[in-house]
């Protein structure tokens, strides 16, 4: 929905920023999306210190898509992550000092160190650790659908994906399968038109991801996902539909990756024009702006201090955490430990 | 680096993203059949393939014979394969061996067996190259599958450490008539495997003029009295440094890489043995199942009275990999771990 048939349906004044959204919630939505920002900005920053191991996949400009889709969800529900999880774990509710320890490798990480920036989750707050086998949680989440049904839960799985896992199999296999058992997955792809190097129209002859919703019986739909109120009213609709036993929808949001792909991506592949264009889309600073218009700036101000300063407790905390031992390495391949397996 | 391996003045010495890329190109050159296909290999202003191995390479073959692919494993594999049966030779290209599983059925059920399967009528030659091995990267983008395609009669499996022998041998692979996996280790590409890698010079000499290695055949990387040691990527490396320790305390190593897997070079091996009369295998592949435990059996069944102590293998650990460095240093074999095996190994 634009912004003009919004407002058309919103008493002026009424600091109502859609339907579903007023000004206290916008503030909430504004807070999550800085705070992904700047762990994303900060993280880089102590990344390119030797502070990290590993390497970075970072979602700065995609922020809208994470938290309007997560807003929409319970805690009970679940989601399934990307190589790009960031943005993902700390929309769901990953707890911020764990998700920084994880990516320092640290033993009081949300993963204990084993599963680092690619494998960022939390069970206890719905999300598995991240996948980063591009598709790899497009089957994987329709059992978890399977199971909600299976069990008579009403709860409600959402796969969160590239437009370049869109030519995975997997991709094509999960909503088949998702639509003919009728499952309660919300299919969330984020179309930043890049998968690694490659433009989307050099590897599909179809623009939209959503088209290919037809193709297994599906609805499908566009929203713009640099606006986190158009994201959080579609997402707000596909999960009740799913919830309510209406079958899994794919929800395309068209957004952008403002950094690299990941660490030390020069970018070559892309125009600096293009990357203006979409900076001048900026979620966080068009959500700031219609907040302003009800807000005070001072709030949204000591709003942005509190996220820097909560970073600020993170990295610290990241930092004094103690590393893991070297022989928990050994432990929770199984459920209880097998013998054999390190000879020598 | 001793005063007899050190480069004599003029001599050419590349990386291995350097021969690779060297090697392709000839290829491309003398075979117009042959031709890459895989994931950010070609786009402009792109990465020339996960690790840079085919920067400048678009330049000169264009796009019609560099052909970027959507994320596809399964059709990309898929097309390699079918376009070789038409008697094309590809070299698909799917950026990390951890995404081979994506397209098992392909590689398994379908390039494996199309020769055995047509009675011989068929062939498919193909170059699969899958860069392998721990990095930081955790469980899903660091593992060393090269076992898992030792298994599977109707593929060739091939290891590379050198600049030298991955050119050699990636061109016999490429004229090879039948499917290669080829496996590559990501610390050991260029200049950053340097530091990781303990400060060795990982550059190789590699001539001017053409030359293949054939696939099939092991090299003894150090001659030694005492011990057999076997080993491939990282672990290679670790074994060479921990030899030279060891020479200290009078226990000298033969270090042998196998660079093929299969089919593999018994007989380097068990000549070796019989020399040596001990038998110490080390690889970043896991321990249960890896290709060590092929090998081993096969030295006691043809070598077990040369044997003067058990055999000894050193592997990762049986656990996928965790990203914290602390972590993934005590999973993957360390030189002080290969070190202790050989250790053991000669004191029985
Ligand atoms: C099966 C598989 N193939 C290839 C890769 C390497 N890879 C990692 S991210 C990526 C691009 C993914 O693009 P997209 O799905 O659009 O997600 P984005 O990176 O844009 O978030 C590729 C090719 C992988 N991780 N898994």
């Amino acid at each position: 929905m634009s912004d003009v048939a919004r407002a058309g349906s919103i008493e002026p004044g009424s600091g109502q920023l859609t339907a579903d959204v007023d000004a206290t919630h916008g503030l909430d939505l504004y807070r999550r999306m800085q705070l992904i920002r700047r762990f994303e900005e900060r993280v880089y920053l102590h990344y390119l210190q030797g502070e990290l191991p590993g390497t970075l996949h970072q979602s700065q400009g995609q922020e809208a898509v994470a938290v309007g889709i997560c807003d929409a969800l319970r805690p009970t529900d679940w989601i399934t992550s990307t190589h790009r999880p960031h943005g993902h774990a700390l929309a769901k509710g990953v707890d911020l000092r764990a998700a920084m320890a994880e990516l320092y490798g640290k033993a009081t990480g949300c993963c204990g160190g084993k599963g680092g920036s690619m494998h960022l989750g939390d069970p206890s707050v719905g999300m598995l650790p991240a996948i980063a086998i591009v598709g790899g949680g497009n089957t994987v989440v329709t059992g978890l659908g399977l199971a909600f049904k299976l069990m008579r839960t009403d709860q409600v799985a959402v796969c969160f994906f590239g437009e370049g896992a869109s030519n995975e199999g997997a991709f094509h296999e999960g909503l088949n399968f998702a639509a003919v058992q009728h499952l309660p997955i919300v299919f969330a792809c984020e179309n930043n038109l890049y998968g690694a190097s490659t433009p989307f129209h050099q590897v599909s002859l179809v623009p939209d991801v959503a088209t290919r919703a037809v193709a297994y019986g599906v609805r499908g739909e566009i929203v713009d996902g640099m606006d986190v109120l158009a994201v959080r009213e579609a997402a707000g609709r596909a999960v009740a539909e799913a919830r309510a036993g209406a079958g899994p929808v794919l929800l395309e949001c068209k957004t952008y990756r403002f950094a690299g792909h990941s660490r030390g991506d020069v970018k070559g592949y892309r125009s600096r024009e293009e990357e203006v264009l979409w900076k001048e889309r900026d979620p966080i600073v068009r959500l700031r702006a219609r907040l302003a218009a009800t807000l005070d700036a001072g709030v949204l101000d000591d709003m942005d201090a509190q996220v820097e300063a909560a970073l600020d407790d993170a990295i610290e905390f990241a930092r004094q955490s103690p590393l893991p031992r070297a022989e928990d390495a050994l432990t929770d391949a199984y459920a209880t430990v097998i013998s054999g397996g390190s000879a020598s | 680096m001793t005063a007899a391996e050190a480069p004599v003045v003029g001599e050419r010495r590349l990386t291995i993203a350097e021969a690779l890329r060297e090697a392709i190109a000839e290829e491309m050159r003398h075979d117009e059949k042959v031709f890459l296909i895989g994931e950010d290999i070609g786009v402009p202003g792109g990465f020339g393939g996960a690790f840079g191995v085919y920067l400048g390479l678009t330049e000169e073959f264009g796009h019609d014979r560099i052909i970027d692919t959507p994320i596809s494993e399964k059709a990309l594999a898929g097309a390699a394969i079918g376009a070789a049966l038409m008697g094309m030779r590809p070299i698909p290209d799917l950026q990390y061996a951890d995404f081979l599983f994506e397209c098992m059925d392909e590689l398994v059920n379908q390039a494996a067996k199309m020769r055995y399967m047509s009675n011989g009528k068929l062939s498919v030659p193909l170059v699969l190259r899958c860069p392998v091995g721990t990095a930081n990267r955790g469980a899903q983008h660091g593992q060393c599958p090269e076992s898992y395609f030792v298994h599977v009669p109707g593929l060739k499996v091939v290891c590379v450490s050198d600049a030298y022998h991955a050119k050699g041998l990636l061109k016999s692979a490429v004229r090879d008539d039948d499917p290669v996996l080829f496996f590559e280790h990501k610390l050991l590409y260029g200049s950053k495997g340097r530091e990781q890698a303990g400060g060795m010079d990982l550059t190789a000499h590699v001539p001017e003029e053409e030359y293949f290695f054939p696939i099939g055949k092991a090299v003894v990387k150090r001659e030694g009295m005492s011990v057999t040691v076997v080993a491939t990527h990282m672990s290679l490396y670790r074994s060479l440094a921990a030899a030279e320790e060891l020479a200290q305390d009078g226990i000298d190593c033969e270090v042998i890489d196998p660079l093929t897997l299969l089919p593999f070079d018994e007989e380097t091996i068990f000549a070796s043995v019989r020399k040596t009369g001990r038998l110490v295998i080390a690889h970043e592949d896991t321990l249960t199942g890896g290709w060590g435990a092929e090998l081993a059996a096969r030295v006691a069944e043809e070598c077990l009275y040369s044997l003067q102590a058990p055999i000894r293998r050193v592997a990762s650990h049986d656990v996928p990999l965790p990203v914290a460095p602390v972590m993934e240093q005590t999973v993957v074999p360390s030189q002080a771990r290969i070190k202790a095996a050989i250790q053991r190994c000669c004191e029985g």
